[in-house]
């Protein structure tokens, strides 16, 4: 059994952000970068995966970006993922979903994976498209959003998370793609020991010219910030000031505060 | 310039969000024609052509079915855009679209602006404007971000049917909501704790306020997922959609999910150490402080 997670590094999202001095992107100056919130359920259900079916399954991690993205890849490779990939592309911010699909899809093509994991999306571009366009190029079956997630006998369940609390349950035959959505499970914290042993593991590294296939279908026109919303009334100082004027606010302004 | 929109249906019932993709095609200053899987008492009340698939004959939402059926729709309308909600159907089904259609896919947007359409980047902490190189383009609109129209006028209903019906999925069935302990669309006053109060035991601080006010106890998500507060308790897209009189946010910094659960709340007061925090958009007060040590010294006052 083939499996592939792909993974995405992202900037902590409690930073401010700021627009680049092109105004296509965010600076990424004193930004700490992680791994994508979302794929760290992707990986974790990965090796739980591999946990489960012991050495019949071989589980690859691919990270497209700067040299940066090796730090996601060992983490990755820590939580118990066996090999890495690294697919080289200090630009791969300016790319739109449908090339960055194209990159995984080029790379996991004829390398017969029964099951690739994803990311519902990512923290900072958040389109929710990469995953599926992956599926979709490979002719994989595909679900999203789990919160769910078990594997048997060649097929899969999963539990989608729908609006409003309600939950879809589908199966799927492999080969086939999901994506994961928060809380699918609890992402482990990778131990010494296998921080240790993970550094023995591969990492490949790609050029990305070698399998960027595709051009962009969309681009970017500007990046800034979000205009305020005028009106809103800031308080700051004292703790005791703000708590005395913040409820004479309220009672003049709500009919719930008196 | 003409837009196809993807209505949404679930368990025998249009859902009321395929009216803000009307809204959005007239900001758009597009022709409408809509595509429902569903049935014919449930058509959009809308003038302008619908196409009907039997979701009695092809079921719940099935993604490889589903496409087949508006790729059928885009056939016969050939429209510039087709539009989706921004929705667990939507953000499935838009890119399984986009893709036979090799056409650019702009997830999530918030507005149209100057003829580009904006959406958010790092928790709507920025704005991008993006434009489609593609014939025709896929988007998914904020849920929430354009107001649903009237629903007044009559359906011109076509029937159209998928190029097959073979899917290597299956749709098993619904698990509904657990049991809420707690009903918050009916609260008038809502106390919400996000990441910023920092760790379980610090809810009680919370609590308290709440109490004090005499409202109900909410959350964002990362605490509910953090195991910190009950799911039942739990404000935005996936939590419960709420309006109540006050809204009290306190450590949220405002993602979008939570944003689209909450911004039609009467009165918006924020709590965040973080005066640029995207909440601060749709507070009508926002309190620059520590949640941990403001929302004591406000519960103190209140309790005197």
């Amino acid at each position: 059994m083939k499996v592939l997670v792909c993974i995405k590094q992202v900037p902590d999202m409690e930073s401010r952000f700021k627009a680049n001095s092109s105004g296509n992107w965010y600076d990424e100056a004193d930004l700490a970068f992680r791994m994508n919130e979302y794929d760290e359920y992707a990986v974790e259900q990965a090796v739980q995966l591999r946990e489960q079916l012991g050495d019949a399954a071989d589980v690859t991690v691919l990270s497209i970006g700067p040299d940066r993205v090796v730090e996601a890849l060992k983490k990755a490779l820590a939580m118990g993922c066996d090999r890495g990939v690294h697919v080289q592309d200090p630009a791969v911010s300016l790319k739109d979903p449908w090339q960055i699909a194209s990159i995984i899809a080029t790379y996991a093509k004829d390398k017969g994976f029964d099951l690739i994991f994803t990311g519902m999306q990512s923290q900072d571009r958040a389109s929710a498209q990469v995953g599926v366009a992956v599926a979709e190029q490979l002719g994989y079956s595909c679900a999203t959003t789990l919160v769910g997630f078990s594997f048997a006998d060649g097929v899969v369940t999963a539990k989608r998370e729908l609006e409003g609390g309600l939950k879809g349950v589908v199966k799927l035959r492999t080969p086939a793609l999901v994506t994961c959505q928060l809380g699918l499970n609890v992402p482990r914290y990778p131990t010494l020991p296998n921080i240790m042993k993970a550094k023995k593991k591969e990492i490949q590294a790609i050029p990305v010219v070698d399998i960027l296939k595709e051009e962009a279908l969309a681009a970017t026109a500007s990046v800034y910030p979000p205009a305020r919303k005028g009106g809103g009334i800031v308080l700051e100082g004292d703790l005791n000031d703000m708590a005395s004027q913040l409820i004479g606010i309220l009672k003049e302004k709500t009919a719930v505060v008196r | 310039m003409k837009a196809l929109l993807v209505c949404e249906y679930r368990e025998g019932k249009l859902l009321e969000t395929s009216y803000e993709l009307v809204a959005f095609a007239e900001k758009l200053g597009a022709e409408k024609a809509m595509v429902l899987i569903g049935s014919e008492s449930e058509a959009p009340k809308v003038n302008g052509t619908v196409y009907l698939a039997d979701a009695g004959k092809y079921g719940e939402y099935n993604p490889d079915v589903h496409k087949k059926i508006v790729l059928a729709a885009i056939e016969r309308e050939n429209p510039d855009y087709v539009a989706f909600v921004h929705s667990s159907f939507g953000w499935d089904l838009a890119p399984r679209v986009a893709a036979s259609l090799k056409a650019a896919q702009i997830s999530e947007i918030v507005d149209i602006v100057d003829g580009k359409f904006e959406v958010g980047v790092c928790n709507a902490k920025l704005r991008r404007t993006v434009t489609p190189k593609s014939g025709k383009a896929v988007l998914t609109i904020q849920a929430g971000a354009f107001s649903a129209a009237a629903a007044s006028g009559a359906p011109q209903l076509e029937r159209i049917e998928p190029a097959d019906g073979a899917s290597a999925l299956e749709f098993v069935g619904y698990e509904p909501a657990e049991k809420k302990d707690v009903d918050l669309t009916r609260a008038e006053i809502i106390v919400s704790a996000g990441r910023g109060v920092g760790k379980k035991e610090n809810v009680p601080v919370i609590a308290a306020l709440a109490k004090a006010m005499g409202g109900e106890l909410g959350a964002s998500r990362p605490v509910v997922d953090a195991g910190w507060v009950e799911h039942s308790h739990q404000v935005g897209t996936t939590g419960q959609t709420v309006s109540p009189k006050l809204y009290v946010a306190c450590g949220i910094s405002g993602a979008i999910q939570h944003l689209a659960g909450m911004k039609k709340s009467d009165f918006i007061v924020a709590i965040n150490k973080d005066k640029d925090a995207p909440i601060g958009e749709v507070a009508d007060v926002l309190v620059v402080a520590d949640v941990l040590q403001f929302a004591p010294a406000l519960t103190a006052m209140l309790q005197k």
